[in-house]
């Protein structure tokens, strides 16, 4: 690999031909202020010139981001020019951003006010504008808030939804200081293809996209006493909630959630996971059903809500081809209504069902008008990650010196094969567990599946399941990936049973509803810490294990995809289709 | 018929429509094809409506969101229909400082239209402009191609009225 050799604060530096001013800098440990860059995902438009450089020879100054390294060349990063020159364009930046940072849901998070402590800034010396907020706030999805008076037009969020995502929905529109970020004809987003995924949330890097916040009517509900509310926990929750209390990315914080959770208020502290469980159960009898008479393959997995609108917008021809299944959230909420609501013996309408969820589409699918299978609502309110983090906070709770606790019985139990639905491969390897012991009556010889674990976009594994022969398997998260398997299946040359679908990139574990920042470091860490409480935590590591599973079917819902299964558990989809405006909810 | 195709007939003849499918046909699948679309598409159907802009963002395989981008970018774009005749009042500073904006809300009174409107028959579009490089004149109205200097609110119902 040839290199090139230049100079950077009088250090001297070799990185690879083609590289930035801003990698080389990196390289040796200089840091550079950026706002508008996003590396990970080759997103530099060189637009919000806070990473401007000195390089000798060279007329005016130069964005670090965008520049291309060459033999020779001189680079100064903080000399008085470059500093003066960043603190206007931070001041500039600010001139136009409103002063609204202590309540601001990325106050302490946010990158522009690390860029104005980074270089140093001290006063803005314009008057701040007024920045009504007539028309320029976008409540109308139930998962994501885009608030335009704060938009730094960085283009991130146009970058992950474009580039990553390919649904395509924000764009810069308009021109000079009308420019905006919007959806096509400044429709609101519930009215485009917006499939309410949140990856713009974490590629935002000031307050200009956020979640929804449900977090007050949740309070609501805790303080009313003739409500019982239950909570139940995605499995990405217990890999990622430490780091909203700066614990290091990675932390299994299931016990000090549960502990949280109860302080909360919470009547019952259940688990997803449980119903994660329930969701292979459901999920491998449907797949072997298919196989055997014949029905749609390759059969795609249909609990990751953001995936399913997408499909539903994009590929509405093969509908056909998602199971039936429920997501675990709805599967719960079905439950909590109608069987704990009978073992129990409380009344479904005084239960508020909340879920804490690693996704903003969770809220969109909690109020699909389908979602109603008990008679009422079957998930009353979601919060992410962040929100939950951020009650804790608010009700004084220390959580990283909190004891560990248990879940609540029955719906709390769960296997190490409910736990890694959270990270992209989960699924498929709890799916095959169980699939392999249902068709062969024996455990698989080894229940690590490692060719669908890690951040490869498109994985394929063979595996050998007994009279069945080979079975060919596909993973894919991110919806660019996604999108490879689909256009395969539409041409006819997609010869697989079974494929696993998540919406954001890294899976649940890297939801729009995740701690921020979330990157592929991060990923890493967190996926590693769902397969370390699969593989070393629980005891039990395939679904069809769980003894309260077992109980649910043996007391209420006698078989899989039996008549109560059919009513509680099974869904339907609809033909969205890509023609916009969409009516709301529609 | 798609339900955009449904649109587009509403609002533009079949012969406009065939124009329009063969400007996309020449620039289909062509790198950098989007402009030229759309410019040939603006000075055929005079303008850009919604129905037009998802009829080519299908057909040229783009998210729609980017024809808008563009659309909305380029003042030489509309999404309304535009008047036979484009009114422009200068505002830049020397025909401001002689009258400049008291010229343009009488053209906006004796039109009934406010800046970047078109009239209901199609016959006026208002806009204006910064500077034309006329200050000598100032302050100029500009109607189509020809430029009308030292322009008094008294006047402006006379300089339209040769229009109507």
């Amino acid at each position: 690999m040839s290199t090139v050799k230049l100079t950077i604060d009088n250090r001297q530096v070799e990185v690879k031909v083609g590289a930035t001013i801003l990698e080389a800098a990196r390289s040796v440990g200089i840091k550079i202020p950026t706002l508008c860059a996003w590396t990970e995902i080759n997103h530099t438009p060189g637009a919000c010139r806070v990473c401007m450089t000195e390089v000798e020879g060279q007329r005016g100054l130069i964005a670090a981001c965008v520049f291309p390294v060459s033999d020779g060349m001189v680079v100064h990063t903080n000399t008085e020019k470059v500093r003066m020159a960043r603190k206007m364009v931070v001041e500039l930046l600010l001139a136009n951003h409103p002063q609204e940072c202590n309540y601001c849901v990325r106050n302490g998070n946010c990158e522009l006010q690390k860029v104005a402590e980074f270089v140093g800034l001290k006063e803005v010396r314009f008057d701040y504008t007024q920045f009504p907020k007539e028309g320029m706030i976008d409540h109308s999805s139930p998962s994501i808030v885009r608030d335009s008076r704060k938009c730094i037009e960085c283009h991130r969020c146009v970058a992950v939804c474009e580039q990553i995502q390919t649904v395509s929905v924000l764009t810069p529109a308009h021109r000079g200081s009308k420019v905006k970020v919007v959806p096509a004809f400044d429709l609101p987003l519930i009215e485009s293809n917006c499939i309410a995924c949140g990856q713009c949330i974490l590629a935002c890097p000031v307050g200009a996209l956020y979640e929804k916040d449900d977090v007050d009517l949740v309070w609501k509900a805790l303080q009313d006493p003739t409500k019982h509310v239950i909570v139940q926990e995605a499995p990405a929750i217990r890999a990622a909630l430490g780091e909203e209390f700066d614990m290091p990315p990675g932390s299994l914080v299931t016990g000090k959630m549960i502990a949280a959770l109860r302080r909360l208020g919470f009547d019952k502290v259940f688990d997803t996971n449980f119903t994660a469980d329930l969701t292979i159960i459901e999920e491998g009898n449907e797949l072997l059903k298919r196989v055997k008479e014949g029905g749609t393959l390759p059969m795609i997995t249909s609990c990751s809500p953001g995936w399913i609108k997408f499909c539903e917008h994009f590929y509405p021809d093969l509908l056909d081809h998602l199971s039936t299944c429920k997501s675990p959230q709805q599967m719960f909420g079905a439950l909590a209504k109608t069987y704990y609501a009978e073992l129990s013996g409380i009344d479904p309408k005084d239960i508020v069902s909340v879920s804490i969820m690693p996704c903003t589409a969770k809220k969109f699918e909690a109020q699909r008008p389908e979602m109603n299978s008990s008679g009422f609502r079957d998930v009353d309110y979601v919060l992410t990650t962040r929100e939950l983090g951020r009650m804790i906070k608010e009700g004084g709770i220390d959580f990283v010196n909190l004891p560990d606790e248990d879940y609540d019985a029955p719906m709390g139990e769960y296997t190490g094969a409910g736990t890694i639905f959270g990270a992209t491969g989960g699924v498929m390897e709890a799916a095959l567990r169980t699939v392999y012991a249902v068709v062969t009556g024996k455990d698989l010889p080894s229940l690590d599946i490692t060719p669908v674990r890690g951040l490869e976009g498109v994985k394929e594994a063979t595996v050998k399941v007994g009279p069945l022969g080979d079975v060919k398997i596909a993973v894919a998260h991110g919806l660019g990936n996604a999108r490879k398997l689909m256009d395969k299946i539409r041409e006819g040359k997609a010869d697989y049973a079974f494929i696993e679908i998540m919406c954001c990139p890294g899976g649940c574990i890297a939801g729009g509803g995740e701690p921020i920042p979330t990157n592929n470091e991060i990923r890493v860490l967190r996926s590693a810490a769902l397969y370390k409480d699969d593989g070393k935590v629980q005891k039990k590591r395939q679904s069809h294990e769980n003894e309260s599973v077992k109980k649910l079917y043996d007391k209420f819902l006698k078989e899989p995809l039996g008549h109560k299964s059919h009513q509680l558990l099974h869904t339907h989809y609809e033909k969205r289709g890509t023609e916009v405006p969409h009516k709301k909810n529609a | 018929m798609t339900m955009d195709e449904t649109e587009i007939l509403k609002e533009f003849s079949p012969e406009q429509i065939v124009k329009l499918n063969e400007i996309i046909k020449k620039h289909k699948g062509k790198p950098g094809g989007l402009i030229p679309v759309l410019e040939e598409a603006q000075v055929s159907l005079e303008y850009l409506p919604m129905s037009v802009q998802k009829k080519i963002a299908r057909e040229l395989n783009l998210p729609l969101s980017r024809v808008y981008g563009v659309v909305t970018f380029y003042s030489f774009f509309t999404m309304t229909p535009r008047g036979k005749y484009t009114v422009r009042v200068c505002l830049g500073t020397a025909c401001y400082v002689r009258g400049g904006k008291a010229i343009s809300e009488t053209v906006e009174k004796e039109l009934g239209i406010n800046e970047g409107e078109t009239t209901p028959d199609r016959m006026f579009t208002l806009e204006t402009i910064r500077c034309l490089g006329a200050c000598g004149l100032g302050p100029v109205v500009v109607v189509n191609e020809d430029v009308h200097g030292r322009v008094k609110s008294s006047k402006v119902r006379e300089i339209l009225s040769q229009y109507k």
